[in-house]
């Protein structure tokens, strides 16, 4: 199918992305190509096939309770852009 | 409220899980840490950290969904539901989306008397974002911090039908959620420390339409009284709305505790689309029958049941029993008590009565007191043996509630044992008849009164301490002995 | 010989007879790279002292256990505690993790080297290394080819004699198809077999580690050592690991393999076929049943791949956000163009392309018609692969439909670049072990020969590549560099 400019605009707001109206353009013209592609999967029936959820037969997959050491707070934010007391720190959220 | 309109609530409560550490790494889950000590790459959401489930969040999953009397499926899975925020590590939070753990279930809630029951959609496990520091208000702050000491934190989502009428169901619902959840042991359901939290859905319609009207959600619903206030707030408003013929929005707004009234939270943004998706990095979840009949036969008993042995054990009235039941706490209180002691009403009377009032005054749960089922049982001895009154029994509780010393230790330091000696008392109470022979006349004379102005004249002389029976008795022979 | 350029088993035996040194040896990797890595490009980190310190330690203990003192590479998408992991993304350009991956961990406990962490496509996301956010990697066997991606760095890195091995990470053909392009042997093991913590995820449901490496016998010695349950993956399996070194006895006798009719159709340059089909006629000979099958599914698996890669890739790149690691947009004003501005900045075209690809395909009113849709496709692949393996014991088929093409020339054309992939990813749709053997050359470039086996029977995968390898000597040929 073919990606409007719309359509594109709303896509890179869900997934935060800043796009220039080239970007706009080029991206909506280069997903239309990946996306006929995709529609060839049309060609094949898929009623009444599962979905394969999980490729390996296993399930229930757990850890106990129990506590362990968290990591060193500076280390958890040794690569933080920008911290204040411990604190992650952003801009102003509205 | 109009009559005309007719209100519609569903709420969605998010009930912290009562396990040592967090859903998907070992981190610690306790309250009030200092900000991001208890994080780890998994929480933080660090690129290639993957999660690994924590036994004891199903279990208590479980544990919730049947005492909500859900079905519990077969299998359920994990999915990521996926947003932007900068409380929320990874870009997307892990919950169940299509197959959640628990479905269909239902609360019984009493409303004036009436039964009336609510219908529980569906109960979910995800994990909790981190918390976001503002200076002041969200809206105005210039910069916010991020701890994720409570990212990854296990929570349970139940979600109710849009069963409820009025902001009285709403909290009624809400309260007896909340005595499920504290009886079955799943969560600690405080609301102060985020570990009960409520949205609502409210809408209003006029009555008999079938339609539901424009829905809004209200967040930051910290206190019943605020679920309460929020609710009335907000059907108030749409009603004025649907009078004026102005539009409602579906939208999200937030509490404001100060003003007492709902704001809006929409943002430029435009409509959310969470594109959930089976999350790959876990396997699905089979639970087998063995396992819930498991989990069952651990269940300890739930309110209703207890209010039931309440009532046939004890022969106490329903009214009794519906708060001895409130929380499991409260319970155990009376059952200490009452295994020591056998008048359960009288037991019933004090903790309905001067506890609870001391309880409400210094606004503490009853296991926050000093007071301890022992204590209690001792003092209601000391009443029936006759060494302090009921009157000096009420000042015994609430020393004992503040300290935590037995009655004796009390009674001792305070010299407050009763007077049952006639020695003592005659004396004192000839004097008190000698000097006031006027009203010694007005008694002769049959005033009622009389009487009662010389017992406070006796009592307020021994500071209380005087054996009322005893004092009456005396009293009566003094006077009649007078020509 | 130069230390650098022998194998791994090779460098074991001079290490216990005495012969060398874990410092000689990583000495002489040193001074290959430094000889050769302005033509071939294939570190984003070269770790030189930390390696040094590191084979002077090993050295120190006087013997030489297991994997002790032996170089290694890692791809730059493999979490290494305190050196730079980059992912080849100006996103991650400072990381420095504070974890380390359960595969770099155990190599580690073996005493193996860290040399440096290698090139690769972003993120994961390409199959040239074109798309690294630093520079291209060059094909040693020509430096104006590209050597195939994402992990193109690792391949080409062990081509050119840098490191005697390297991992990978595979996602859709990320280790087989470079390593066919380079001419060195590249195992994706089955989804499961080896553990993903600390791999930075691109597409978590199809992601799996491998090893590239010289020849058969040290990519089965290697996996050995990172397979095996880790209880910080809940996808690896606690399933016991066969001895795959044990296992290579270089016979094929009554062994039945499968070739796929579809992998040798349109689209198969004919010298890879060729080299391919004599392939199958030495296995005839060493005494192997070959018969032609069919997987009627497979030119479906690439569409299907390209949705739900995206997909899962569009959540696993959400956690770049400026907030906790990476760069960030300082000039924002708000969280949201906070988040957007460090997304634009730090994310290059591929990557964004796929993260509104996978967006869109789960966004309201198209997860059925995409996501959903090709879930079952994927159903129909894997089942496809199953049918198969009741009356076979491996498929073998080309790794790609070409040699390695030349840098630059497939830029722009999207579904081109896609096709180098189309044969490998079925594999990784149906979770199964796939193998590149080197299996001759044209047009003076390597062709790669693919083993697929059953789920978690890497054992046989290796048996048979083992045997084919010992009866031709393809992977004895060495590309010649220009030495300075």
């Amino acid at each position: 199918m073919a990606l409007t400019i719309k359509e594109v605009e709303h896509v890179a707001q869900l997934a935060r992305l800043k796009l220039t109206e080239e970007e706009k353009v080029k991206f909506a013209q280069q997903l239309s190509t990946v996306l006929d592609y995709a529609d060839t999967l049309n060609a094949i029936s898929t009623e009444g096939v599962e979905p394969l959820i999980h490729i390996l037969p296993i399930r229930n997959v757990f850890r106990e309770d129990q506590r362990k050491p968290s990591m060193e707070r500076e280390e958890i934010l040794a690569n933080a852009p920008l911290a204040e007391g411990f604190q992650y720190k952003v801009p102003k959220i509205m | 409220m109009s009559p005309d309109y007719e209100i519609v609530i569903g709420l969605e409560v998010h009930a912290e899980l009562k396990t040592q550490t967090k859903i998907f790494c070992s981190c610690s889950t306790a309250f009030g840490a200092e900000p991001n000590t208890q994080t780890c790459p998994i929480c933080a959401g660090f690129p290639g950290a993957l999660p690994v489930l924590n036994r004891q969040v199903v279990d208590l999953a479980i544990r919730a969904g049947l005492a909500l009397h859900c079905e519990i499926p077969a299998m359920c899975k994990f999915d990521r539901k996926n947003y932007f925020y900068p409380d929320l590590p990874h870009g997307y939070q892990v919950s169940q989306f299509d197959f959640p753990v628990c479905k269909q279930g239902y609360l019984d809630i009493d409303i004036e008397g009436q039964k009336k029951r609510v219908g529980v959609t569906r109960a979910h496990m995800e994990e909790d974002a981190g918390k976001l520091v503002h200076q002041g208000d969200i809206t105005t702050t210039p910069f916010s911090l991020v701890d994720l000491n409570r990212s990854g934190v296990a929570l349970l989502e139940i979600v109710s039908e849009p069963d409820m009428r009025s902001a009285q169901e709403a909290r009624a619902y809400l309260e007896k959620l909340r005595s499920m959840l504290l009886f079955a042991g799943v969560s600690d359901c405080k609301m102060q420390e985020g570990s009960l939290r409520c949205d609502a859905n409210v809408s209003v319609r006029p009555f008999g339409q079938q339609e539901f009207g424009t829905r809004c959600e209200i967040k930051n619903l910290n206190s019943f009284r605020a679920l309460e206030r929020a609710i009335e707030y907000e059907a108030k408003r749409h009603m004025e709305a649907l009078e004026d013929g102005t539009e409602l929005f579906q939208e999200t707004r937030t509490w404001d505790e100060e003003k007492q009234m709902t704001r809006s939270m929409r943002s430029k943004e435009e409509a959310h689309d969470y594109r959930y998706f089976p999350e790959p990095d876990l396997p699905p979840l089979f639970i087998s029958r063995e396992w819930v009949d498991e989990v069952r036969a651990a269940l300890p008993e739930m309110p209703e049941q207890a209010q039931q042995r309440l009532m046939e054990v004890y022969g106490l009235p329903e009214y009794d029993a519906a708060l001895l039941t409130l929380t499991p706490e409260t319970l155990d209180f009376f059952d200490r008590c009452v295994q020591e002691y056998p008048d359960a009403k009288t037991i019933a009377n004090w903790m309905m009565g001067e506890f609870s009032r001391l309880l409400n005054q210094t606004n503490q749960e009853i296991g926050d007191s000093h007071l301890t089922p022992d204590h209690l049982v001792q003092m209601l001895r000391l009443v029936d043996d006759g060494t302090i009154s009921g009157k000096i029994a009420k000042t015994v509780l609430e020393d004992m509630f503040n300290s935590g010393q037995s009655p004796q230790e009390i009674i001792k330091a305070k010299g407050l044992v009763q007077i049952s000696d006639a020695d003592t008392l005659l004396p004192l109470i000839e004097d008190i008849v000698g000097a006031n022979p006027k009203v010694v006349e007005d008694y002769k004379s049959g005033k009622g009164k009389a009487m009662g102005f010389f017992v406070g004249q006796i009592m307020k002389a021994t500071k209380g301490q005087a054996n009322p029976a005893l004092v009456n008795e005396l009293l009566k022979k003094v006077l009649d002995s007078i020509q | 010989m130069e230390l650098y350029e022998l194998t791994v088993h090779e460098l074991q035996e001079l290490l216990a007879g005495g012969i060398t040194s874990s410092a000689e040896i990583v000495k002489s990797v040193l001074a290959r790279i430094d000889a050769v890595e302005d033509q071939v490009k294939s570190f984003i980190t070269v770790t030189r002292e930390q390696a040094l310190d590191k084979a002077r330690q090993v050295d120190a203990q006087g013997s030489y256990q297991g994997l002790a003192g032996i170089p290694m590479g890692l791809k730059d998408n493999i979490c290494t505690r305190g050196v730079k992991t980059t992912c080849a993304s100006r996103m991650l350009a400072d990381f420095i993790p504070p974890y380390e991956s359960t595969v770099s961990r155990r190599l580690d406990q073996q005493g193996s080297v860290l040399v440096g962490k290698l090139n690769m496509d972003e993120f994961a996301m390409g199959s040239s290394t074109e798309n690294s956010a630093f520079f291209a990697t060059r094909n040693p066997w020509d430096l104006t080819k590209v050597p195939g991606g994402s992990s193109g760095g690792s391949a080409a890195a062990v081509a050119a004699g840098q490191i005697p091995f390297s991992l990978g990470s595979d996602t859709g053909g990320s280790i087989r198809q470079p390593a066919a392009y380079c001419g060195v042997v590249g195992m994706k093991p089955t989804y499961g077999r080896v553990s993903r913590w600390g791999v930075v995820a691109y597409a978590s449901s199809l992601d799996q580690v491998g090893v590239l490496s010289k020849d058969v016998r040290d990519n089965a010695m290697i996996m050995q050592i990172i397979a095996g349950h880790d209880p910080l993956d809940s996808n690896c399996v606690d399933l016991a690991v066969p001895d795959y070194v044990a296992g290579l006895d270089g016979s094929v006798r009554g062994m039945r393999i499968a070739y796929p009719r579809e992998y040798f159709g349109v689209g198969v340059n004919e010298s890879v076929r060729d080299l391919v089909m004599q392939a199958l006629k030495k296995y005839q000979e060493l005494g192997a049943i070959v018969e032609e099958a069919s997987l009627p599914h497979s030119e479906y698996a690439l569409p299907a791949y390209y949705l739900l890669g995206p997909a899962e890739a569009s959540a696993n790149l959400a956690c770049f956000d400026g907030v906790r690691f990476g760069c960030r947009d300082n000039t924002a004003e708000n969280v949201v163009d906070m988040f957007s501005g460090t997304r634009d900045h730090g994310f290059g075209d591929e990557v964004k392309r796929r993260i509104m690809l996978g967006t869109f395909a789960l966004s309201s009113g198209y997860y059925d018609a995409y996501y959903l849709n090709a879930l079952k496709v994927r159903r129909l692949i894997a089942n496809d692969f199953t049918k198969v393996f009741n009356d076979y014991d491996i498929i073998i088929a080309p790794t790609t439909p070409t040699t390695a093409f030349g840098l630059g020339e497939q830029r722009g054309d999207l579904l081109t670049i896609y096709m180098n992939d189309v044969l490998t990813v079925p594999v990784n749709m149906a979770g199964l072990p796939g193998i590149s053997i080197p299996c001759g050359f044209t047009g003076g470039l390597p062709v790669g020969m693919q083993i697929i086996g059953k789920a978690f029977d890497e054992a046989t995968v290796y048996k048979a590549a083992y045997a084919f390898e010992q009866n031709t000597d393809f992977h004895t040929i060495k590309p010649q560099l220009g030495v300075r």
